[in-house]
């Protein structure tokens, strides 16, 4: 089985470019150019250079001791939340500013749900003195104060999206209307493994140091270079797409994909993609999404708002449906005492995101020597508000 | 021949197309919004099928949409009001709206029921000419229902030429690279492209579309295509109004408004 994207930008039945003819120019550039721009020897440089001296890549992988005593088995977390700006966002921003650079692009769009792809743009927007502007949902500017004031301290403009459940689907919507209305000047860094071809590969291309660094970091410290599951969440699905890269073919690795199934997979406030999706497009790409019998997109729920989207990268469409991937789905509740577990055991404070990998070890079957790595996309900072409520209550 | 170049080819003056949203302002005004177009003397009449997530729209026929499917818009809904609406006008009824909502219902039932209704062709603007060429034209023909591109500013002539030999009723001219209700007057750059487009002397004719709103910029596209596309200055007119006989004047007095300047 091939996991990578075909030349027509198609995982499996997955993907595609489904657009108007509004944006049929700028895709058709970045599609004949993303590749020769990324492999470039000169680009590359700038790129590791930057991860390395801007981000403080490589970032560690780390033995987390009394969690592997918990659960009896051999755990390891990618700490992708010790990155610049707090997660493995920037990781993607950096990759895409530089590539809009070598476009010749001077403005900047990005949509952001959680805030923190919103944060990383705006961070490498300052970096390269480029002006930026981040669509953002109504809803979420609320819930996520934090980051939209980190966002305006960095220089970028954040618009409110207002359409629809005002959140990162709509902020999507409004980033795309933007890029038809500002075709010529204007680049769109896509915040996740989803949009159209060449978008969901692009940006797992830049994620893919991730899996990069653990092929080298288990070689070292367990004398193989592959672990025997890899344990990411997946809203859109970007950081997962980074931890899975090198192992895609790698049959001997486990893939697992936590969604969020918000209070749960039946209560009509969920973000179980998988499970209650159904083959469709969103943003350009044909894929498994949370739609009525009519295809109006329906609105989803989690608690973590970089899992609050209806739909689900065209990878990771083909990963579950091909079983090459497994799906557990954590609800809001279990997330919250995951992340509580790991700080107490650990002392690190996940991202509400992370929590929900985490929160899968409890359904998974795991041997005392089984080697896992989990995704820890990012720290929980943003959070705090959340989890504080839910100390509260505990 | 179709029914959409018969009306085209018959047309002495502008062919006036308009825009409305399915089921809005009301769900049930859906059939009067088209008798009263057609009574007004419109030529061809696009009905948006609600979706919510308009991608290409503006903030008017994305907020017309949200009311329209508020209201309990169907695709079912909407196929049983066209099919009364077409028994009782003769003007081409065209549907607009997204892939995943034909891609839903399934493409082939999606496509003989619009034959079935009377629908003479449609707009997806998220459907590329490459996709329909491999995937949709053969459904799409054996159903007779007509496909309607867009081309922009900055649709190469090789791609315009492409789209033309793929089309078989008109291409929409979308005025400006722009989502749709974005109103500003005509400038030198487009009509610098609308003569471009023109003298490409294509198979099909032209109709300019997004930005049009009163007789001015009516008339004044007019003179580089067969006539216009009004959608968002439409459907602000026609918003919040409950009651038919208040839909029909201002119907009426919007449409002598762009024909006539009065």
């Amino acid at each position: 089985m091939n996991y990578t994207v075909d030349e027509k930008g198609f995982y499996g039945r997955y993907g595609g470019a489904y657009i108007p003819e509004m944006l049929h120019a700028n895709i058709e550039e970045l599609q004949s150019k993303y590749i020769s721009i990324i492999e470039d020897p000169d680009f590359q440089l700038k790129f590791r250079n930057l991860l390395a001296d801007y981000s403080g890549r490589p970032t560690p992988l780390y033995y987390a001791d009394r969690l592997s005593a918990k659960y009896n088995s051999r755990l390891y977390l990618k700490r992708e939340d010790l990155n610049h700006t707090g997660a493995h966002k920037i990781n993607n921003t950096i990759g895409q500013i530089l590539l809009a650079q070598r476009l010749g692009k001077t403005r900047i769009i990005a949509e952001t749900g959680a805030g923190q792809h919103g944060v990383a743009t705006a961070t490498v927007c300052a970096l390269m003195g480029m002006e930026c502007i981040v669509y953002m949902g109504e809803v979420d500017i609320e819930r996520q104060k934090p980051n939209v004031f980190r966002m305006k301290m960095l220089g970028a403009e954040v618009r409110p999206a207002t359409s629809g459940s005002k959140t990162l689907k709509d902020a999507t919507n409004e980033a795309i209307r933007d890029w038809i209305t500002n075709p010529v000047e204007t680049h769109y860094i896509i915040g996740s493994v989803v949009g159209p071809h060449p978008f969901p590969d692009m940006v797992a291309r830049f994620q893919s140091i991730v899996s990069e660094e653990m092929l080298k970091q288990l070689q070292e410290k367990e004398g193989r270079n592959y672990p025997d599951r890899i344990i990411a969440c997946v809203g859109g699905g970007s950081n997962a797409a980074g931890a899975y890269y090198h192992y895609l073919e790698d049959e001997r690795v486990r893939l697992v994909a936590v969604e969020a199934a918000g209070e749960g997979i039946d209560s009509g406030r969920s973000a179980a993609t998988s499970v209650l999706g159904s083959e469709g497009i969103i943003h350009g790409s044909r894929t498994l999404l949370m739609q009525t019998k009519d295809g109006q997109i329906i609105e989803p729920h989690s608690i973590s708002a970089g899992l609050d989207y209806p739909g689900i990268g065209p990878l990771h469409a083909h990963l579950i449906q091909s079983g090459r991937a497994e799906v557990v789905s954590i609800t809001d509740q279990e997330a919250l005492e995951a992340a509580l577990e790991l700080s107490r055991l650990e002392g690190i404070i996940p991202a509400l995101e992370s929590a929900h990998a985490l929160a899968a070890l409890k359904y998974l079957d795991m041997s005392a020597d089984d080697i896992t790595v989990i995704s820890l996309s990012g720290r929980g900072d943003k959070d705090l508000s959340t989890y504080m409520k839910f100390l509260d209550h505990e | 021949m179709n029914k959409i170049n018969r009306t085209l080819k018959a047309l002495t003056k502008p062919a006036l197309n308009i825009y409305f949203t399915a089921g809005f302002p009301q769900l049930q005004h859906t059939v009067p919004i088209i008798e009263s177009l057609a009574s007004n003397g419109v030529d061809l009449i696009e009905i948006g099928m609600p979706y919510s997530d308009p991608m290409a729209d503006g903030p008017t026929i994305q907020q017309s949409s949200s009311v329209a499917l508020r209201n309990g818009m169907t695709l079912d809904l909407l196929f049983e009001q066209v099919s009364e609406a077409g028994k009782k006008v003769d003007v081409p009824l065209l549907l607009m709206g997204y892939l995943n909502q034909m891609m839903q219902y399934g493409e082939e039932n999606f496509l003989r029921k619009c034959k079935q209704v009377g629908i003479s062709g449609l707009i997806i603007p998220d459907l590329p000419p490459e996709l329909y060429e491999e995937q949709y034209r053969e459904l799409f023909e054996q159903q007779e229902v007509e496909i309607i591109f867009l081309i922009t500013p900055q649709t190469s002539e090789e791609r315009v030429r492409k789209i033309d030999s793929l089309s078989n009723s008109f291409i929409y001219v979308v005025s400006d690279s722009s989502i749709t209700g974005q109103t500003k007057n005509i400038s030198t750059a487009q009509i610098e492209y609308f003569q471009r487009i023109q003298k490409m002397n294509l198979h099909n004719p032209t109709l300019i579309g997004f930005g049009i709103s009163n007789h001015e910029s009516f008339m004044q596209a007019s003179k580089y295509a067969a006539g216009a596309i009004i959608g968002s200055a439409f459907i602000k007119q026609i918003s919040g109004i409950t009651s038919e006989a208040e839909l029909d004047g201002r119907i009426r007095q919007f449409v002598t408004g762009i024909k006539s300047g009065e």
